[in-house]
């Protein structure tokens, strides 16, 4: 049972700040220990590679641009049925014959649709290589959804959405994106719903496959046992047959809804449940380190941040409360959470909004920066400790476009972010009276309003 | 624990011919630690991966909530807590405060069987958590200005993790049924009515009982080797004296001679399921030889899309939407042998029980093809070989074995161990595990929190599902 320890910031600690933190500079080590390649195959396809020989593995990330959020209207949850099934037997294999190679195999193969992208992951023992990446090619160009698999897909994600139906911290987190993206697809679950699931047909994935995987909207990462040579070739083995381009698709910007806003939904439960958001920034925003350092003081710096001081350490209204910032190709929120007994949920929200007002009027101090910048930036390479993050982190990159250089860009880019930098990002981004609360359970003295 | 794991240049080897390569392969390993112990009795380990220049410094207590005297569940749990608080040379809070400004991440977890405490940092920091850690072992400062609030941070991560939750409510009362003296009936943050009523002194006893070097394991990952870390472990764990420690000895297991069932019925269940716990032995207790059996076992019998479980309820009957198996035998006392399965809408759990009662009887009468034994054995393997590509999962899977009662060599063997089980030594674990009167049928149910319903077979339509 992991449990997240105790804590306690205080003041006396100036000193020790000032001894270490010139000293974190971590760019030199971690530029030798990911050295990126950018590989260009044969046929002109591209990915970005990591080699490394010490253990006979080769992991693979790749995604393709466009999501959930493209789902058609009635039909949403299409791209996660998809994810779902197309592990259920392509080419020649059926279902059964499909999952039976991937174990004889030793292979992991992952779908997974998000929002904005659909993405893929495969880990493999680099001796069954040509032959796992054969079962990826098939996955992706020929997948069967023949009738009985894709209902038994459907079947279990319903039974999932069952399930989430009973987890208060579920139903707060999807009331809450309904309310900031009324009537914008990432107002809806990813997953659908028991409404939109039945009405998808086998056409629909077919089509989704045909439209949305190609090369002009890929990214590729690997990292591991294979050399550029090889990885060359087995790119164009598995992609080298999709459609030069993706079926062109347009969604527009929205701005989360602001008003201050409580949504109370009862349930028999000793604990409420409370999710909350606002308007955010987006990825590509020139203000993003600021805004990401903000955060890191107020909710997102684990044992460090004001939130849990104020919630956790001082009062013991809650073992978790947390913020993050929350970027989509087309918006960007800030959200967290926290949950507390019944009978307190009223004063956790007060201090909540305490905080995030007293946040946007006075901003960080010199020491909370200084110890944010020493944090984030030396805490960087602990990213970096397994194939599946390194990989991960890559496809991360590349979908933001963010650059080949950027790892060793990134902790000058938190380094230059000044004190006025963030104190205007804070008055610029937070507004306590612009929150939307969802508290789930039945919180003493909570009102719901602005609905 | 997560599984165990092995070892990679053999496995190049021994693909071609699974079975008949495994004689050679005796001395295989997965992660090749160096270790060595200090004069006061703590043992250090050290697994080097230098991949990224970074270590995990984890240091494991030999205790768990299994090993709380009677009454006091919970204690190694919220101890865990204050360790985060003031010690004699550190005030509330600064622990974790210099980990952060080391650019560090740190920790802890409490188990059934031990205590753990870990910071992963950049290999130049970690004389600066080594110093801490060493600190707080024996220096911790416990009074009630901290037991206070963290009692109540600790009666809302109890109301987070399971009175919040059905299924985990569930959970903790099928656990409290299946073990019948041994002390894992008790949930480990512990039962609320005794959380409340722990006091300063409970916490000082069982920390002054239990945080001493010879009860303590260093395990350090990552870019390090012994050389470097040698000196450092004696500078400052090798200063702490020796105590005095209790020999671990628990409650043990009557024989079980009924079966049981446990029910929750919860107006917000939606979505059904079945479970069924055989008491089972671990590594350490019981009839130990069955405990490498049961892990391939669950393997063929529940562990994926092509298990007989999942081909049986799932793919070929259709009244489950998921159904698989679970085995852990990485424990200092008894284990349990899992079955579970969630019924398609309109399925009764009677129909569940029957196919699954079949599936048992057919493994109890024929054990397994050679066929599943070898693809078993092959992907449990291949686990062995993966688990080494994170630099810190040698750190957590060497910990959790030395203080529950394995050894390196166990953990090292692992992967050849499980290539020796034979078809006929599954047979016999399933004929002696997979008993009704050993086991306890969990149902959670749509309805009423009506304590007495009987627990059956006809979990109502799923409204609004």
């Amino acid at each position: 049972m992991i449990k997240m320890p105790a804590f306690r910031l205080l003041l006396a600690s100036a000193a020790i700040a000032a001894t270490f933190l010139t000293t974190f500079l971590m760019r030199a080590p971690l530029a030798q220990a990911i050295d990126i390649q950018k590989i260009v195959s044969p046929k002109g396809l591209t990915a970005w590679l990591v080699e490394d020989h010490s253990n006979p593995i080769i992991t693979v990330n790749f995604a393709f641009r466009g999501g959930a959020a493209l789902d058609p209207a009635g039909k949403e949850g299409l791209a996660n049925l998809v994810a779902s099934t197309i592990d259920e037997g392509a080419g020649d294999l059926d279902s059964q014959a499909f999952q039976r190679a991937l174990e004889d195999f030793s292979v992991s193969l992952n779908f997974r649709a998000g929002q904005d992208s659909f993405s893929g992951s495969l880990r493999t023992l680099t001796r069954n290589r040509d032959r796992v990446f054969e079962l990826l090619k098939l996955a992706l160009t020929r997948p069967r959804f023949d009738a009985d698999a894709v209902a038994r897909m459907k079947s279990q994600i319903l039974a999932g959405l069952r399930r989430r139906s009973e987890n208060p911290r579920q139903i707060a987190g999807r009331m809450l994106l309904k309310t900031l993206f009324p009537g914008h697809s990432y107002g809806n679950p990813v997953m659908g719903s028991a409404e939109t699931i039945p009405f998808i047909k086998i056409v629909d994935l077919k089509l989704f496959q045909a439209q949305r995987f190609a090369k002009d909207n890929l990214v590729v990462s690997v990292v591991g046992d294979v050399t550029a040579v090889a990885l060359g070739k087995l790119l164009d083995s598995v992609f080298g047959s999709l459609p030069e381009t993706a079926s062109p698709w347009k969604l527009p910007d929205i701005m989360a809804t602001a008003g201050n806003r409580t949504i109370v939904i009862d349930k028999p439960i000793p604990q409420s449940v409370i999710r909350f958001a606002q308007a955010g920034i987006k990825r590509n925003d020139p203000d993003f380190f600021a805004a990401y350092i903000m955060n890191y003081v107020l909710g997102g710096g684990g044992f460090e941040s004001r939130l849990y001081r104020e919630i956790r350490e001082k009062r013991g209204l809650a073992y978790s409360v947390y913020s993050y910032l929350s970027p989509y190709n087309h918006t960007g929120i800030i959200m967290g959470g926290s949950a507390t007994a019944n009978a307190r949920a009223a004063e956790t929200i007060k201090i909540l909004k305490n905080e995030w007002r007293r946040m946007a009027d006075q901003g960080l101090t010199r020491t909370e920066l200084d110890d944010a910048k020493t944090y984030l930036t030396g805490s960087y390479p602990l990213r970096f400790s397994s194939s599946r993050q390194i990989a991960a982190m890559m496809t991360g990159i590349q979908l933001e476009r963010l650059g080949i250089k950027y790892i060793d860009q990134r902790n000058s880019f938190i380094n230059t972010v000044t004190l006025d930098d963030v104190n205007q990002v804070a008055k610029k981004l937070l507004d306590a009276d612009a929150l939307t609360l969802v508290v789930v359970g039945r919180p003493d003295g909570v009102q719901a309003e602005g609905q | 624990m997560m599984r165990l794991i092995k070892l990679l240049g053999l496995l190049l080897t021994i693909y071609a011919g699974l079975t008949a390569a495994w004689d050679d392969a005796v001395e295989a390993a997965i992660f090749n630690p160096d270790t060595f112990t200090l004069r006061n009795g703590m043992q250090v380990v050290v697994i080097s991966n230098h991949r990224a220049p970074i270590v995990t410094h984890m240091v494991w207590y030999k205790v768990g909530s299994a090993d709380e005297p009677p009454g006091k569940t919970g204690v190694a749990h919220f101890l865990e807590h204050l360790m985060f608080k003031a010690t004699k040379t550190l005030q509330s809070g600064e622990f974790s405060k210099i980990v952060a400004r080391n650019g560090g991440q740190d920790n802890a977890f409490t188990s059934l069987d031990y205590t753990g405490y870990h910071q992963t940092v950049a290999a130049s920091r970690l004389e600066a958590v080594m110093r801490i850690e060493a600190d707080r072992m024996r220096n911790l400062i416990i009074d009630a200005k901290e037991v206070e609030p963290e009692r109540q941070v600790v009666r809302e991560e109890r109301r987070s993790r399971t009175d919040n939750s059905p299924a985990a409510k569930l959970r903790e009362q099928l656990n409290a049924t299946i073990f019948l003296n041994y002390p894992y009936r008790n949930p480990v943050i512990g039962w609320d009515h005794e959380i409340v009523d722990l006091t300063v002194d409970d916490l000082r006893r069982f920390y002054d009982t239990y945080y001493w070097p010879n009860n303590a394991i260093l395990v350090v990952a990552g870019d390090i080797t012994a050389d470097v870390l040698k000196p450092l472990a004696e500078k400052y764990y090798g200063a702490i004296p020796a105590g005095k420690i209790p020999p671990r000895i628990r409650p043990q297991e009557p024989p079980h001679n009924a079966a049981r069932t446990v029910t929750l019925s919860d107006s917000r269940v939606r979505q059904p399921s079945w479970q069924r716990a055989f008491f089972a032995p671990s590594r350490i207790y019981g009839d130990k030889q069955h405990s490498y059996p049961l892990e391939v076992l669950s393997q063929v019998f529940g562990g994926g899309a092509t298990s007989r479980l999942y081909r049986s309820l799932v793919i070929e009957q259709r009244i489950a939407l998921s159904a698989g198996s679970f085995y852990d035998a990485d424990k200092l006392g008894p284990s349990n042998f899992s079955i579970f399965a969630s019924p398609r809408p309109g399925v009764g759990m009677d129909q569940i029980e029957r196919v699954v009662a079949a599936e048992i009887k057919k493994l109890r009468e024929n054990g397994v093809s050679q066929e599943e034994l070898t693809r078993a054995k092959t992907g449990l393997q291949a686990e062995a070989v993966y688990v080494r590509d994170s630099m810190g999962a040698g750190a957590r899977v060497l910990g959790a074995a030395l203080s529950s009662g394995q050894t390196i060599a166990d953990v090292e063997a692992w992967p050849d161990r499980i290539g020796r089980v034979t078809a006929d030594q599954i047979k016999a674990a399933a004929n002696a595990v997979l008993r009704q009167k050993r086991a306890v049928t969990g149902y959670l149910l749509p309805g009423q929190p009506t304590p007495n319903q009987p627990q059956t077979n006809r979990p109502q339509t799923n409204k609004g599902g």
